[in-house]
């Protein structure tokens, strides 16, 4: 006799097991309609394989499994499929799950399907192929949970002792005794499989409460030769919770949080048994399983093998239903079963018991009184908790506290509220208390994310306000160092070589750049228009084809791809614009004009200064301003009488000899080596083009690539697109190289577009030299007056914008206001010093 | 078809709060039996006397709470507290003394703290220290046991006790009836061995164990709280820790029975409220430790204080003072003392934050 150990705490409710046994189990005549759940097991709902209308065999697999923990479910029996929808399904919190309803044709037609060959044994195949059987046969755990068993099969760790449960120990329930009474034989046959497929554990144990003699005797004959063994033990509530009977068995606990089998032992349920053995002899699913029907508000107690999908009201109409006298309608047993609020609901794979209990059976309970902390709880309590404690923290809503008194290790079992004398629902309050604390954490998670996001926001913005400053202090570094080179400028007196060479150096740069520019600008766009296109096809196939979520997605994909090939020819635009019409022709006109002509463009332009400045008079409020605008517009009139008396002056067939030769070649110079460059330039953009583009395309191919790689290792659906685009990029590759080759050879046409940037830099260096050259001292210092003003206005506006908007940029704004002010000082200042 | 919605379990036990605490009062019963007859009628007239106060005020309160009075007063719970106050004070008190003890207990060691279930401290003993500081005179009068008068005299009829208790004029005062008990004769000898002292004082002589009546009184407590541990009503734990502490202290300082003796184990036994107080009071759920091994912590140490106070404090009895005392510290000892869940390696703090 094998040892057995105590189960801790416990009750023993009255039993009630001998109203159900009297009977055979019974089979009832097929119902109207079978209602089968798509989730009738702990993981993912079955993918639906039938639609409305088919006609399906007995046995045919109505959805099929989706991902590793999930099993199918199948038809019952032969019939046709009159509905799929939402349908009240046996859930304690009476919810409503997609479900599949079948009216039954009466022909009980079975699908072709076999089980292993009966010439070889199941040892001959592999467990793998054998969990597949059973996978695919719809099993999951008949005793309650419902776990898929294939998944609770192939366990992680090597498992030393199989325990099929057999206890039964809820009151009433007689499935699996009465399954034990009949059908031993199948029954040792599938424990048998399950050893074999765990590997063969050094223990087989099949536990049974002793209230159960028959079974025990029924099933004495069929495990004498083999290595299972029977163990009886004493009947108590719960020993048949998973963790009570590997304590009871084998005197070791589930590590908390833990499995069975992270201490090497795996718990499978005796009707799980039975249903293996159907499922991998004769290739039979899942589709009916053995449930009690009891209680005193049935006229008939009895077990009956009931397809799934019954209503249980077809099972209560055959036993003698008394509506009136029924109390609660029960799925399950009396201490962990749940209320039903509709007979409609059917038969799942773990209902294994339906109780109509009576009034007498099941009163309606009494109101509770206050917790006198008597500590009966304490005493029945199987996991050794403190459930008077877990309630007082229940009540306060202490998470802490209840944490701490370990209430995730509550099995609900029921023994507590069983035994309280003051009739409090303590299960009750566990379920909201442990849902709470896991609503608690799920939101605790959400949170921290949040906070980690604007942490990252924050540092972020930090930084980029630290580049901001780094950038301004570069600048500013760099204006003083314009500054002090200006002042030393200031004492040479071919300043304006120098100006010219500047302007030469960054027109030879910005010209460089445009043509880049532009280069990478139609990549760009031809790049946009074929990402369209492919998004674009892959709408209309999803169109055809896809869900509307998928469509949805794909809708915003060529929005985007829309948007962003817009975004590329606005910016082409632009850079045509900016580059594409250089003023040279008039700059060069300027430059070699004569000096009547010259004088005559002066006259002109101080009359219009002159009318420029009168109006800003009229316009302007500030006083000091209107003083300043006045001297200026005085100073305007005296120049613009100058110029007009050297006009008058001028003989009339004076030759265009330049007026002031030194500063008109250093011009010319200047203009000659920048036009040298645009030049040579102007030949490579085409080649160097190219270039970049293969350089381009190079990486991108690298790109796509790895992207490849990862895709096939990940074995993503993506692999064929993914190909297709590498092999593209190839191509365009390949062309772009011939493309370069043939440049090389032969030198381009020269690009017109190109050299203009140049060009237009250098008019624009001419013309500022040519001004500088003709304007005296004191016209510079106005000059610069009128600019400081005009930015200090701008300034100044900016500045009450920002203010109105309270943006944190106000101070710095006011800053560049304020140096503004003193730098318009000091240039009036000096003019002022000027004129004497 | 309307189909209720409750959750499990669907099954109950019989058993009640209100059963409890009938199993409870019963078991009383042999103790009230002794006491009635070696010490009259006292205690009985002290249970009537505060089991009306005590309901009455229950139902008081229970009026001023707005609560269903009723459906309260059906726990029995005041009906408890007021038995055994009305058991621990001294038989034939004045009326005045059990009421305002028992109201004291009720109203404020009861209901002031949120009523059944929430009250820190033991009510019946809270009455008790409450009248033993206020009224020291009338709560060391007790009557002598049956044993010790003299030839033809004979304790108080049930009518003449009422009137002593309720000091109506025509009979004898209670101090004519007084006598000193075992414990205050023990502390109060200082010349004579024990021994000597069994040999030569009526009180013990008179005696099978530790004292004329007493020994019995103990006895019949004994009894009725092993019928209430074998109805399961509560655990071994705190009763055995605190006699088992008990006995262990008066052996350490038997002292071989010396006159600096402070009595044999099985006097302290015997003696005083002792085993009213181990099935009693110390067993009330509501004050004390929640656990098992708590409970055996809390007992044990009760035993010990017990011990303490009645060998050097100068109060006649130690059982009130101890178990307030523990009850202070049960919710200390809970944090410590929390089981060990299945699945776990050990047990747990109750206030540990993590595991």
């Amino acid at each position: 006799m094998r040892k057995v150990w105590d189960l801790i705490g416990g009750v023993h409710p009255p039993e009630n097991k001998h109203q159900s046994v009297q009977l055979p189990i019974g089979v009832l005549p097929l119902p109207e309609k079978l209602v089968i759940p798509l989730n009738q097991h702990i993981g993912a709902p079955a993918k639906l394989l039938v639609a409305t209308g088919d006609r399906v065999l007995k046995g045919q697999e109505l959805a099929e499994p989706t991902g590793l923990v999930s099993v199918g479910v199948h038809a019952p029996t032969s019939g046709t499929i009159s509905d799929i929808s939402e349908y009240p399904i046996p859930h304690p919190s009476g919810m409503a799950a997609r479900s599949i309803t079948l009216i039954p044709d009466g022909q009980e037609q079975w699908v072709d399907h076999v089980g292993i060959d009966t010439t070889y044994s199941f040892q001959d195949y592999s467990p793998a192929k054998l969990l597949e059987m059973i996978r695919h046969a719809g099993i999951a755990g008949l005793g309650g949970a419902g776990f898929p068993s294939a998944v609770k099969l192939s366990p992680r760790k090597a498992i030393t002792t199989l325990i099929i449960n057999a206890s039964e120990c809820e009151p009433y329930i007689t499935a699996d005794d009465m399954l034990m009474r009949e059908r031993a034989e199948a029954i040792v046959e599938g424990v048998q499989i399950l050893s074999y497929i765990l590997g063969g554990p050094e223990e087989v144990l099949i536990g049974i409460e002793d209230n159960k003699p028959e079974a025990r005797a029924a099933l004495e004959p069929f495990v004498r030769d083999t290595h299972i063994q029977l163990v009886s033990f004493p009947t108590r509530y719960p020993s048949g919770g998973e963790k009570q009977l590997i304590q009871i068995l084998t005197g070791r606990e589930v590590p908390s949080g833990g499995l069975p089998a992270d201490i090497g032992i795996v718990c499978q349920n005796v009707g799980t048994a039975f249903a293996v053995q159907k499922a991998i002899y004769f290739g039979e699913p899942l589709i009916s399983r053995i449930t009690t029907v009891t209680g005193r508000a049935c006229a008939t107690n009895r077990n009956y093998e009931v397809l799934i999908g019954t209503p249980i009201a077809h099972l209560l109409a055959h036993n003698g239903f008394d509506e009136h006298d029924c109390s609660r309608l029960i799925m399950g047993g009396p201490m962990m079963g749940f209320t039903l609020t509709d007979p409609d609901i059917p038969v799942i794979k773990t209902t294994n018991c339906i109780l109509a209990a009576s009034r007498e059976e099941s009163p309606t309970p009494p109101p509770s009184q206050p917790c006198i902390r008597c500590g009966m709880c304490a005493e029945a309590c199987p996991a050794s908790l403190l459930p008077q404690q877990l309630f007082w923290y229940a009540q306060s809503h202490n998470h802490e506290r209840l944490e701490a008194h370990n209430l995730f290790d509550c099995i609900e079992c029921g023994a507590c509220s069983y035994v309280c004398p003051s009739n409090i629902p303590l299960v009750q309050y566990y379920r909201a208390s442990k849902g709470e604390i896991r609503k608690q954490a799920q939101e605790k998670i959400k949170s921290d994310r949040a906070r980690a996001r604007f942490e990252f926001q924050k540092a972020r913005k930090e930084q980029e306000e630290m580049a901001k400053a780094a950038k301004r202090e570069a600048r500013k570094q760099a204006a003083e160092q314009a500054k002090a080179m200006t002042a030393e400028r200031g004492n040479k007196p071919q300043g304006s070589e120098d100006i010219v060479k500047a302007a030469m150096a960054r027109a030879a740069e910005s010209q460089t750049s445009p043509a880049e520019q532009q280069a990478r600008l139609e990549r760009g766009i031809a790049r946009a228009e074929s990402h369209l296109h492919t998004v674009e096809k892959r709408l209309e196939t999803i169109r055809e084809e896809g869900s509307e979520q998928q469509q949805e997605q794909a809708r915003a994909a060529v929005e985007d791809a829309r948007r962003r090939l817009e975004d590329a020819r606005r910016k082409r635009a632009q850079l045509d614009e900016a580059t594409g019409s250089p003023d040279t022709d008039k700059v060069m006109a300027r430059l070699q004009a004569g000096p009547r002509e010259t004088l005559e463009k002066k006259i002109a332009s101080c009359k219009e200064r002159i009318a420029v400045t009168r109006q800003k008079i009229a316009d302007s409020d500030d006083e000091t301003l209107k003083a300043a605008l006045t001297s200026g517009l005085e100073k305007q009139q005296a120049k613009l009488a100058d110029a007009q008396q050297a006009l008058a002056e001028l003989p009339d067939n004076t030759p265009d000899t330049p007026v002031t030769r030194e500063t008109t070649d250093a011009a010319a110079n200047a203009i000659a080596q920048a036009q040298a460059r645009a030049a040579a330039t102007r030949d490579l953009p085409a080649e160097e083009k190219l270039r970049q583009t293969v350089v381009a395309l190079e990486g991108r191919i690298e790109k796509a690539r790895a992207k490849l790689d990862e895709a096939r290792a990940g074995e993503s659906e993506y692999v064929n697109a993914l190909q297709a685009g590498l092999e593209k990029l190839q191509d365009k590759l390949l062309d772009a190289q011939q493309q370069l080759n043939a440049i090389a050879t032969q030198p381009s046409a020269v690009d017109d577009d190109s050299g203009d940037a140049a060009s237009s830099a250098i008019a624009r260096a001419q013309a500022r030299v040519a001004e500088l050259a003709s304007m005296s001292e004191e016209d510079k210092l106005r000059e610069t007056v009128t600019s400081l003003k005009s930015r200090l206005e701008k300034a100044r506006i900016k500045l009450r914008e920002a203010e109105a908007e309270r943006s944190e940029h106000v101070d710095s704004l006011r800053t560049a206001a304020e140096k503004l002010q003193v730098r318009l000082t000091e240039a009036e200042q000096q003019l002022a010093e000027y004129h004497p | 078809m309307a189909l209720l919605k409750i959750t499990s379990p669907h099954a109950h036990t019989a058993q009640s709060t209100a059963s409890v605490m009938r199993l409870v009062l019963l078991a009383t019963i042999p103790g009230l039996i002794a006491l009635t007859l070696f010490f009259g009628w006292g205690s009985l007239i002290n249970i009537l006397l505060a089991g009306s106060v005590a309901v009455f005020c229950e139902a008081a309160v229970m009026h001023l709470r707005k609560r269903p009075v009723m459906f309260y007063l059906g726990d029995n719970s005041a009906l408890v507290t007021a038995v055994l106050l009305g058991l621990a004070l001294p038989p034939l008190a004045p009326w005045w003394v059990v009421v305002i003890g028992t109201s004291f207990a009720i109203l404020i060691a009861k209901h002031l703290y949120g009523g059944l279930g929430y009250n820190p401290f033991n009510p019946a003993m809270v009455g008790y220290v409450v009248l033993l500081i206020s009224f020291p005179v009338q709560m060391t009068a007790w009557p002598a046991p049956l044993p010790l008068y003299a030839e033809g005299v004979s304790p108080p009829e049930f009518l003449a006790s009422l009137q002593i208790v309720f000091g109506l004029p025509g009979v004898e005062t209670v101090d004519a009836f007084t006598a000193a008990t075992p414990l205050d004769t023990l502390r109060q000898n200082s010349g004579l061995l024990i021994a000597q002292l069994y040999e030569q004082d009526p009180l013990f002589s008179l005696a099978r164990w530790a004292g004329a009546g007493w020994e019995w009184v103990n006895l019949g407590f004994l009894l009725g709280g092993c019928f209430l541990l074998y109805r399961r009503v509560f655990t071994w734990h705190g009763p055995v820790a605190m006699l088992a502490s008990l006995s262990l202290c008066a052996a350490l300082f038997y002292d071989g029975g010396s006159s600096a003796s402070h009595g044999s184990p099985l006097m302290h036994l015997l003696s005083g409220g002792t085993m009213l107080g181990a099935f009693f009071i110390l067993t009330d759920p509501v004050s004390s430790a929640t656990s098992n091994r708590g409970r055996l912590i809390f007992g044990a140490l009760i035993g010990v204080l017990i011990f303490i106070i009645r060998s050097w404090g100068s109060y006649p009895d130690a059982v009130a003072f101890a178990v307030l005392l523990m009850n202070f510290a049960a919710p200390l000892i809970d944090n410590y003392t929390l089981p060990r869940t299945y699945g776990h390696k050990k047990s747990r703090r109750a206030t540990e934050k993590k595991e």
